[in-house]
């Protein structure tokens, strides 16, 4: 029995709205790669709009119209990289400056829930604000400087 | 360790060679006996160039199934030699962490897909030597040629957006048509594949 899961928020800025044509083909492919990460290996759950097809009618800063999120659950923090870089999501990411641009502060976050938790919006950007405010850590991390699961004893 | 020519030609078998290697296949294609074969090949092994597993290729189980075959591959690590020493890794990690922090991926890719272009063998010769020539270690997969290796392993796992990028325009660049390189990461191998395009 896993206790725990791995949650992962992604927030990026488009470098235009998303009915533009340098978004033509990002927003062609998120049905295909999203069809991919709910058939990966490891895959439990990621957030979506109203529409309920992908995240990309949610905006986490209401202010900023451009500003995407990203959000989902995994079973670990390795079949959250398969998925990421070993896979055709790897096709995508290689584009993303076409997309998005680059962010000066970080713009993901990992962290651990029980599993059956289900992320919020506001969950998740509080766990990119933690990760810009403190750098890494057992609340907030990256694949670069990865946490483990909290041990059973643990838990509350 | 790799000036013995035999040595050379072992090596470079059970490098290139997708799955396993055997000692009986591996002195077949070296062109030796199997007991100076299998000389070599713990020698490499000792200086950490193979690891060795042990399987019974018959998939039988149990008393009678006989002894586990003597297995190589190439070892994980890497290896590099440069007379005085030169850390041009720590440059290349360096040099990535900046250009990741930047966001010049699409800078990166022009000047790589520039740069594998600039290099005529591939369209010349042969597609398939001008990738093994890069370390790319190619092999066939059906009608789709898999890299096994990754030139760019250690800044690929680090950053692996930045440099798999890099990696697919380069081989854009360096391969004529009708090759089509597209992003298909492969367990163990480049994050690259190469096929044919139909031409009707």
């Amino acid at each position: 029995m896993t206790e725990h899961h791995l949650a992962q928020v992604n927030i990026g800025r488009i470098v235009a709205p998303l009915d533009s044509p340098e978004l033509a083909d990002f927003v062609a492919q998120q049905p295909e790669i999203n069809a991919l990460a709910d058939r990966s290996p490891g895959f439990v759950w990621r957030l979506v709009d109203d529409e309920g097809a992908d995240a990309t009618g949610i905006r986490p800063d209401g202010n900023d119209a451009l500003l995407l999120i990203n959000c989902s659950v995994w079973e670990s923090v390795e079949a959250l990289r398969d998925f990421t870089y070993h896979s055709d999501h790897l096709r995508v990411l290689s584009r993303r400056r076409e997309w998005f641009r680059r962010s000066a502060e970080a713009h993901q976050a990992m962290w651990w829930i029980p599993a059956g938790h289900r992320p919020t919006v506001a969950e998740a950007m509080e766990r990119v604000a933690m990760l810009r405010e403190h750098g890494p850590g057992p609340q907030a991390f990256t694949f670069r400087d990865p946490y483990p699961a909290p041990a059973r004893a643990a838990q509350l | 360790m790799l000036s013995d020519p035999v040595r050379r030609r072992l090596y470079r078998y059970v490098a290139a060679a997708p799955e396993e290697v055997g000692r009986d296949a591996a002195a077949e294609a070296a062109g030796i006996s199997r007991s100076l074969a299998a000389f070599h090949l713990d020698k490499l092994v000792e200086a950490g160039l193979l690891t060795v597993s042990f399987r019974r290729l018959s998939g039988r189980t149990g008393p009678g199934a006989g002894r586990p075959a003597k297995l190589y591959r190439r070892a994980e690590g890497e290896h590099a030699v440069s007379v005085p020493p030169r850390s041009y890794d720590a440059v290349g990690r360096l040099l990535a962490e900046v250009v990741e922090n930047a966001g010049l991926d699409r800078e990166l890719q022009a000047a790589a897909r520039a740069a594998g272009a600039a290099q005529p063998d591939a369209r010349a010769d042969d597609v398939v030597a001008a990738l093994r020539a890069r370390g790319y270690e190619p092999f066939w997969d059906g009608r789709t040629l898999r890299l096994r290796n990754c030139p760019f392993h250690a800044l690929a796992t680090e950053f692996p957006a930045l440099i798999c990028g890099m990696n697919l325009a380069l081989i854009e660049g360096l391969v004529p048509e009708p090759w089509a390189p597209a992003m298909d990461p492969c367990p163990g191998g480049c994050c690259v594949s190469l096929s044919k395009k139909e031409i009707d």
